[in-house]
């Protein structure tokens, strides 16, 4: 039975962890790199309005984001100053909302969708007939949840 | 000279730990920017062939109307209001502590928790703004109807659960949201625009 005992006291041999740093640093970027692409540049001016009773927009892949507001400040001289709706990249009118939204629902799951939820992030100096507007385009495109997109009050 | 010292070896063990930690840190960062607001539901579009004075009657003293004009001031029932008060009337239009005539009927419901309760399940609030109402003026309104809704919930969890809202079971919320259902109508734009 010698050949089995354990009296050499061999040592389980230390794993090489060097590359690990490496692995976390890989996975590191990627996580960087994702989640900055997911924003849309802004072409609208976008201070939220400030509120205190808010909930916490659940499940980003569910929702949707529709940004009213003036346009930037170097946008201005082509636009003008006026209040302006932009979808994804690209200033859009409010006719558009519809397709817009038809088109997000069916990039969703089928079973996802009757919980798509719409965030209006509207300027707080916007006037309220375009919010109007947008809201009434959205009734008609069946996307009922909504959420005013709002920062915290403090004070 | 001749003889080449040798440098120790950099101990690198610690860096995996120093790369986790902006791991961890970004992940938390990035989770944090959620989107939060106030979350409403819109009412289903209206069919086209449908005309619109087919809207249901609402008793007088069930309906307060909240109406904002486009210099953002206030009117409440009928009457002009700061938007600090309007946090306690919306309140007391909704609870009708005393069984005032003049506020929504109390109707005994049964309650799962509760028993029987007397609920104003009949209320509307009706929140009307004018085309030129600034968003955040708009924001503000909501914002005190949703407190007021949520203090009177927050009020009746403790008294019978001893926590808020936000901290109860799923049945549980359900119960308290049967005593203080959320109705808040919101207008069909009228006239605005020219269409039609």
């Amino acid at each position: 039975m010698g050949k089995f005992s354990k009296a050499g006291g061999r040592e389980m041999p230390e794993l090489n962890t060097s590359s690990l740093p490496d692995l976390v640093f890989a996975f590191l970027f990627f996580i960087m790199m994702v989640t900055s692409m997911r924003e849309v540049t802004l072409k609208v001016e976008f201070h939220a309005p400030q509120a205190t009773e808010l909930q916490k927009l659940e499940k980003k892949s569910l929702v949707t984001f529709i940004y009213v507001g003036k346009p930037t400040r170097d946008l201005r001289a082509k636009m003008g100053s006026e209040t302006r709706i932009q979808l994804n990249d690209a200033f859009a009118e409010v006719s558009e909302i519809q397709d817009y939204i038809a088109q997000e629902k069916s990039s969703m799951k089928e079973e996802d969708q009757p919980f798509m939820t719409v965030s209006i992030k509207a300027d707080k100096e916007t006037r309220m007939g375009v919010i109007t507007d947008v809201k009434q385009a959205l009734r008609e495109a069946y996307a009922l949840k909504i959420s005013y997109s709002a920062a915290q009050r403090v004070d | 000279m001749g003889k080449k010292r040798k440098t120790p070896g950099i101990n690198g063990s610690s860096s995996a730990d120093i790369a986790f930690m902006l791991l961890i840190f970004f992940l938390i960062t990035t989770s944090m920017d959620t989107d939060k607001g106030l979350a409403r539901r819109l009412p289903p579009p209206v069919p086209k062939d449908q005309k619109n004075d087919t809207d249901v009657d609402i008793k007088k003293r069930n309906l307060l109307v909240v109406l904002i004009n486009s210099n953002n001031q206030i009117l409440c029932g009928d009457q002009f209001v700061d938007i600090k008060q309007l946090k306690d009337k919306i309140k007391d239009f909704i609870d009708n502590p005393f069984n005032d005539e003049h506020k929504p009927e109390r109707v005994e419901v049964d309650v799962p928790f509760f028993g029987k309760q007397m609920v104003t399940k009949n209320h509307v609030i009706s929140l009307q703004n004018d085309r030129g109402t600034e968003y955040q003026a708009y924001i503000n309104v909501q914002n005190e109807i949703a407190a007021a809704y949520n203090e009177l919930r927050n009020d009746v969890s403790k008294k019978k659960f001893g926590k808020v809202f936000a901290d109860l079971d799923e049945e549980q919320q359900k119960a308290v949201q049967q005593i203080y259902p959320q109705k808040i109508s919101e207008a069909e734009p009228k006239n605005y625009g020219g269409k039609k």
